[in-house]
């Protein structure tokens, strides 16, 4: 029951000309073995910083602060760019959402899949062969021999991102962390990406971190799931309880938001979240999606803390009691 | 039975590709035979994957691109017998990516008001008030008039998109994902705006999108393309409740609604998306289709009206020697 | 802030209203752009010198102290007021040449010809290539094909040998030396021109444009040229410069403007010969072309950068 990774407290600040921004304010979650959580939010929340936060990846101006980010037991928040860089593709593998710009088109697939195991390991080539083919075979390339001569271009989006995937398994990974793995594929490749990275990830007990806005993606295959707005987790849980009883009012707003087929009418006007995420530079108090809320009071204008719903390990950031918050969320979403 | 709008009988764009200096060029069909007639009235929803041709059509109804054989006509009429400035007034495009689609140099009222500047509108000095109401109609506030694209979110660039395609009131607007690029929250505000539209003024909507929860929503009549033809048509409730073409059930398999108690389904369409350069033969999508018969790798299926239809597929043909499966 | 009631009955209202609540206002374009020019310090420093030197021509007839065809051997090869000789005076500050002719002024009224040949050189060249490069950009295909031949075949000419060819063979006033320029560097012009056009070409404002039925010539000059304006601004300020190299060295060859007339490049040519004894004959022409080639130089790399990131978004 060890935790993969796990982290405290993350914040990221970027001084900016007009300002301290605050994309990523207190984040914090942990990820155990052959878990998926999946980090959800809309765009500008605040989830892909802090995938890069934990990998160390940020732009040179950014300020990282957290209380603690644990790898499999090792501190990489005080570790250097050396270690980083010797854990990152190593004990962290990534995947990216651009296939197409993730693989080098100058090199063929087999060079860039062997190169990612020899730079962190003392292998001869032969054995990175070897395990380059395995993996191939086990993200479901046919005839893998033959494509470690072929170069990224031949190759279709699917098929990159499953190279993607058997180049992030090369070093066999602890933890594996997805920023929108498949938003730029087609919707039968993308179920066929997300059914192996699930099966990979049993198979190799690892931790999945995945990023993403797509809710149908989340309900499918996370365990946990914590939703970002503005930089904040506002709500975290099971799946099957962030989906069944929505507490915090935006995720309750999302939900309503999409049209599910069979349930939405036809014809009928989809929820809708008025206004607009607001600024993140300089000092921000209180909760900040009250002025977008329904259910907005003065109170909300100072800090609000997580509370906790039934369950424990359903927390959401709200002053909304959770009667209150499981009546909004039946008279909204569709049950 | 409502008035025909846009029709295309047959059309065909071939794109010649070449291959290499000594290998002669080689054909890409990107649209390869498509029969579409467009109602008065009606969201026909344009549905497939990337490569199936959808936009290529789209841009074909919109006078864009040539097809390469087959014809368009619209209200019944040739569209070569049409000039540029009859068609725009009819038919009129919105675009996905809204940071594209708009000039970073103009502002938003020299935006809009261009469609009444090319048509030569009489009244120039009404124009100004014509944007503002259209602007009204969209839900852009009226001081972002002289505002430029850089300045505004997805979501208003795209009402502006919208509010230019809409001031010379068209009848017939052809949305390409027009909401793909865009966050759920703002999407749900552009679909019902879309939807709102087309209540007050009357509009036929093309919706193309890869998104079919959003086609369910809007459309009531979807065709679903692969490989430059299509293989289905209904109407929305029989296509997305009894989809009988095997690529339209794997299509409506994949989609992915927000319920935890179910898992990634798994279509079982096997081998990757074709290379348009080098189709499969007979039946287009014979190496991934779970029912495949021998039959299907060699001829091609025939278009075979059904009750709410028509659809492309052995399965269905009864001329094949097949019985038809359901009618 | 507004009651919670407020709020729930705007929502309810609709999807059309959209509350700006707490939205950040970026500048317009022109606002941004002012802001970035002001805080980049080449672009300054260089459009500074260049607007000095052209204060100076224009003003050239009050600035001069004395006419600078006047000749009078008597006074020639006078040194400039720096150096230790008995001879240098305030009345010719940079001294004579060897007719005897005010080097100051000599310098002042060149500053004219130089930037008169730079300017309308690259106007010329401007305008062919940029007509050129984006029929290639716009309309692609056989258009495409052909000037991608004519810019081979203008690339394989060695510019400054055909240049002196012409001139030769037909004179050299100085509008046919500025013709013969501008006929032969339009070629960066029309490469980035057509590089430019057909990046934007494929925008779906471009295609919006074609679906609302406006003619192609309306799509180039209000869709495409100002999308393609700043990259057109750095290639102008390059080729300025280039002309007015280009015209230094024809000068220098004996085949560009005619003396008596004070161009630049002709005052290092008639003081090659006095070089080692008269060092200032060549080195103040040579020096203010340095700087006027390089006042250029800094202010287009100063517009690139300041016109790039903007549409990067």
């Amino acid at each position: 029951m060890s935790e993969i990774l796990e982290v405290a407290s993350l914040s990221v600040d970027i001084p900016l000309a007009s300002g301290m921004l605050h994309p990523v304010q207190g984040v914090g979650f942990s990820i155990g073995r052959g878990e998926t959580l999946c980090l959800v939010g809309e765009s500008g929340c605040g989830k892909s910083l802090t995938a890069l936060a934990i990998m160390d990846l940020l732009p040179r101006t950014a300020i990282r602060t957290a209380e603690s980010l644990i790898l499999n037991g090792e501190d990489i928040l005080n570790a250097g760019e050396r270690r980083m860089s010797d854990l990152r593709g190593n004990a962290m593998g990534m995947i990216f959402q651009e296939p197409m710009t993730s693989l080098n088109p100058s090199y063929t697939i087999g060079n860039q899949l062997e190169e990612a195991l020899l730079r962190h390991r003392r292998v001869s080539r032969r054995e990175a062969r070897d395990r380059a083919v395995m993996l191939l075979e086990k993200v479901g390339i046919t005839a893998a021999a033959s494509r470690l001569r072929q170069y990224p271009h031949q190759l279709s989006g699917g098929l990159r991102q499953r190279v993607m995937i058997a180049m992030t398994l090369m070093c066999g990974p602890d933890l594996i962390i997805a920023d929108e793995p498949t938003t730029a594929l087609d919707v039968t490749i993308q179920a066929q990406i997300l059914l192996l990275l699930a099966g990979l990830q049993k198979e190799f007990h690892m931790g999945l971190l995945l990023i993403t806005h797509d809710l149908g993606v989340v309900a499918r295959v996370a365990d946990q799931v914590v939703v970002m707005y503005a930089g904040q987790i506002v709500e975290t849980g099971t799946a099957e309880q962030v989906f069944a009883v929505p507490r915090h009012p935006y995720t309750q707003g999302l939900l309503e938001c999409i049209p599910i087929p069979g349930k939405t009418r036809r014809g009928a006007n989809l929820g809708a979240i008025p206004g607009m995420v607001p600024s993140l530079i300089g000092e921000l108090r209180g909760c900040r999606f009250r002025q977008r809320c329904a259910y907005a009071m003065p109170v909300c204008a100072t800090d609000v803390a997580f509370r906790a719903a039934e369950a424990c390990d359903h927390v959401y950031r709200c002053l909304l009691t959770p009667a209150q918050c499981a009546d909004n969320a039946q008279r909204k979403v569709p049950a | 039975m409502s008035e025909i709008i846009v029709e295309t009988r047959d059309v065909h764009l071939t794109f010649r590709i070449s291959a290499g200096i000594f290998s002669g060029k080689r054909p890409l069909r990107a649209v390869n035979g498509v029969s579409l007639a467009i109602e008065q009235g009606e969201v026909l929803g344009l549905v497939g994957e990337s490569g199936c041709g959808k936009t290529t059509l789209a841009r074909m109804m919109l006078g864009l691109l040539q097809p390469t054989a087959g014809s368009i006509l619209i209200k019944g009429r040739a569209i070569q017998e049409f000039d540029r400035l009859e068609i725009a007034r009819l038919l009129q495009p919105i675009f996905q990516d809204p940071y594209s689609s708009l000039n970073p140099r103009k502002s938003v009222g020299s935006i809009i008001t261009l469609p009444l500047r090319v048509q030569n509108d009489p009244e120039p000095e009404a124009w100004r008030r014509r944007v503002e109401e259209i602007m009204a109609l969209v839900g852009l506030p009226g001081r972002l008039y002289n505002s430029y694209p850089n300045q505004l979110s997805g979501g208003q660039r795209q009402r502006v998109a919208i509010a230019r395609a809409l001031i010379n009131r068209p009848q017939v607007v052809i949305c390409d994902e027009p909401t793909s690029a865009l966050d759920v929250s703002v999407q749900s505000q552009i679909l019902n705006l879309l939807q709102d539209l087309r209540r007050e003024l009357g509009l036929t909507y093309v919706l193309i999108s890869h998104n079919l929860a959003v086609v369910e929503h809007m459309a009531t009549r979807v065709a679903v393309m692969y490989l430059g033809r299509i293989v289905e048509a209904a109407d929305t409730d029989s296509l997305f409740n009894s989809p009988r073409h095997p690529y339209t059930q794997a299509l409506l398999q994949s989609v992915l609604t927000p319920d935890p108690s179910l898992g990634v389904p798994d279509a079982q369409l096997g081998a990757a998306y074709p290379n348009p350069l080098e189709p499969p033969s007979g039946c287009t999508f014979h190496p991934r289709c779970p029912h495949s018969m021998p039959h299907c790798s060699v001829v091609a299926p025939r278009t075979v009206p059904t009750a709410e239809g028509h659809a492309e597929c052995h399965l269905y043909d009864e001329d094949q020697g097949r019985p038809r499966l359901a009618s | 802030m507004a009651p919670p009631q407020d709020i729930a009955a705007e929502a309810v209202a609709g999807s059309r209203a959209v509350l700006n609540v707490g939205e950040i206002l970026e500048p317009a374009p022109a606002e941004l752009l002012r802001r970035r020019i002001f805080g980049h310090a080449g672009l300054l420093i260089g459009s500074g010198v260049l607007l000095l030197i052209v204060m100076v021509a224009l003003l050239a007839p009050w600035l001069a102290p004395h006419d600078p065809l006047d000749q009078d051997l008597t006074r020639k090869l006078i040194p400039p007021i720096w150096h230790d000789s008995a001879k240098a005076n305030w009345v010719y500050p940079l001294g004579t040449d060897g007719f005897g002719r005010d080097y100051l002024s000599r310098l002042i009224y060149g500053a004219r010809i130089s930037l008169l040949i730079g300017v309308a050189a690259m106007c010329i060249s401007g305008i062919i290539g940029t007509t050129i490069g984006v029929a290639a950009g716009y309309f692609g295909g056989k258009v495409d094909m052909m000037v991608n031949f004519i810019i081979t075949s203008r690339l394989s000419l060695p510019v400054v040998l055909v240049a002196l060819a012409v001139v030769s063979l037909v004179g050299n006033s100085l509008w046919i030396v500025i013709s013969v320029l501008g006929l032969l560097i339009w070629d960066r012009f029309a490469v980035v021109v057509r590089s430019s056009t057909q990046q934007v070409r494929n925008l779906d404002y471009v295609a919006a444009a074609q679906a609302l039925g406006c003619s192609k010539a309306r799509i180039i000059m209000t869709e495409i040229m100002p999308n393609i304006a700043n990259n057109l601004i750095v290639v102008a300020t390059l080729e300025m410069a280039h002309a007015i190299l280009l015209e230094a060295a024809l000068s220098f060859l004996g085949l560009g403007v005619q003396p008596p007339q004070p161009s630049w490049g002709l005052m290092v040519a008639e003081g090659k010969g006095y070089m080692f004894f008269d060092p200032w004959l060549v080195g103040i022409p040579g020096a203010a072309l340095f700087a006027l080639v390089l006042a250029i130089n800094l202010m287009g790399d100063g517009v690139r950068d300041v016109t790039a990131p903007e549409r990067r978004n």
